[in-house]
């Protein structure tokens, strides 16, 4: 039995924003798929939600150029079904196929991934290295925020409650660029991160000319290995110089113990998993 | 707090109306109108046992707010096929004997059933990928994926026929 809680329906966006821009403990709810067992488990403390279900205009994949957009209802199984993501946004397509399970797929949404801030979210590394940005409306207009520059801390972002996040956006990557993701969990499916890494890197004349890495579960929020990324950039790859990266990415993470594993195994496996990706990475494009 | 509204749905082809706070979840709402045939299982979205199509899609009915479903169609395990009538993928279930408690059987043919749908010749990872939100304590999954299998070559045969 869920706790007792109020529960608008607006039908339009214009609407939606309306109800959120009247008090700061209203809160906006999509998929529900992280909320109704936070509720459950007396971990969510609001109690008056405004539900997204009816927003089907925040719902769309949209191709301008180079440039992809996700509506922010747009669902995990959206995405999988949309085989243009694969090429798109290819970390993105990999998290997606390891999302949850089947149902939950259905129903959760991009947005709401972003939204909740978990440090475990699957989608959100892979973002990262694409250099998403996401678009927050409000009854008084609209902003776009690098998805890079949008937490701050564990559950805590710049959005404010009067907020919405509507979309999220990047660039295709270049033809010479491999993109991939890997999630360390108990099992592949239906199983919460213990470390989970996106790794994109650009080649051209020899060297890498652009490095993403962004790591899961190993820190309050996701991050950028910002320090690991200037050192493979402008460099050719080889493997000292990943085995320096990786170093540099596990130094940079802040993990805690947790019933899923110790802080210990997280920084070794952010090691490793950094150095895989990056050489599997680095094998593609050169 | 906590108003409530009348909600109409469709389940199995028949309406069912009835009157619900927002805080209820399509499980409760559905499991007190008597649709007793969709199971009860952990309540967090992991275990699939609670599996509906809404609208023809496979959801996790616990996750799901009875409000959200207002107009919708449901369909359940009983939706699906019923003795005498039953689906191939019910018959697959029996003639490999996939179902041991059976607890979380109403779950798999309905996610099954989705996958199905939209896959008609489904590879072993396709299965696997189509049935990760329902959870199975009992069969360790071979017979499950077996019985897909099955349901799938029938389902193609039956196709071909027709």
């Amino acid at each position: 039995m869920l706790p007792p809680f109020d529960l608008s329906q607006p039908q339009s966006l214009a609407d939606a924003l309306q109800a959120l821009a009247g008090n700061g403990d209203t809160r906006p709810l999509a998929g529900a798929t992280n909320l109704v067992p936070d509720l459950r488990g007396k971990r969510e403390t609001c109690r008056d939600f405004v539900s997204l279900e009816a927003l089907d205009e925040l719902r769309y994949i949209k191709r301008d150029g180079d440039r992809v957009t996700l509506g922010a209802r747009t669902t995990i199984a959206d995405i999988l079904d949309d085989r243009g993501i694969k090429t798109d946004a290819p970390a993105l397509y990999a998290a997606a196929e390891i999302f949850a399970g089947s149902m939950v797929r259905t129903a959760a949404t991009i947005g709401g991934n972003i939204c909740c801030g978990s440090p475990s979210a699957d989608t959100v590394p892979a973002l990262l290295t694409i250099d998403a940005e996401v678009t927050l409306s409000s009854a008084g207009g609209e902003r776009t925020v690098s998805l890079d520059k949008f937490y701050t801390d564990y559950k805590k972002s710049v959005m404010r409650s009067d907020e919405l996040l509507t979309s999220v956006s990047w660039n295709v990557p270049s033809q010479n660029s491999a993109n991939l993701f890997y999630k360390l969990a108990r099992r592949k499916g239906d199983a919460i991160t213990v470390t989970g890494i996106a790794v994109m890197i650009t080649a051209g004349d020899g060297v890498c000319s652009c490095a993403r890495i962004a790591l899961g579960s190993v820190a309050p929020t996701v991050f950028r290995a910002s320090a690991a990324e200037d050192l493979l950039t402008g460099k050719a790859l080889d493997e000292g110089i990943i085995e320096q990266a990786a170093r540099a990415a596990a130094d940079q993470c802040a993990p805690i113990d947790d019933i899923r594993a110790s802080a210990d195994y997280r920084l070794q496996t952010a090691f490793s998993l950094t150095r895989r990706l990056l050489t599997q990475a680095w094998r593609q494009v050169s | 707090m906590s108003k409530e509204k009348i909600v109409t749905v469709t389940v199995n082809g028949s309406t069912v109306k009835f009157v619900t706070p927002a805080h209820h979840t399509l499980l409760e709402a559905l499991r007190h109108e008597g649709f007793v045939e969709i199971k009860c299982g952990c309540e967090k979205g992991d275990c699939g046992a609670c599996a509906v199509l809404l609208d023809g899609e496979p959801v996790d009915s616990c996750l799901t707010l009875a409000w959200h479903a207002d107009g919708c169609e449901v369909t359940t395990i009983k939706g699906i096929g019923q003795p005498g009538n039953a689906d191939p993928l019910q018959k697959a279930f029996i003639e490999t004997g996939a179902a041991q408690c059976g607890y979380c059987t109403p779950g798999m043919i309905i996610a099954a059933r989705s996958l199905l749908k939209d896959n008609p010749d489904p590879s072993l990872t396709d299965i696997k990928r189509g049935l990760s939100g329902n959870l199975c304590r009992c069969t360790g999954y071979t017979r499950i994926f077996e019985a897909v299998q099955l349901a799938a070559k029938e389902l193609r045969a039956e196709g071909e026929a027709a």
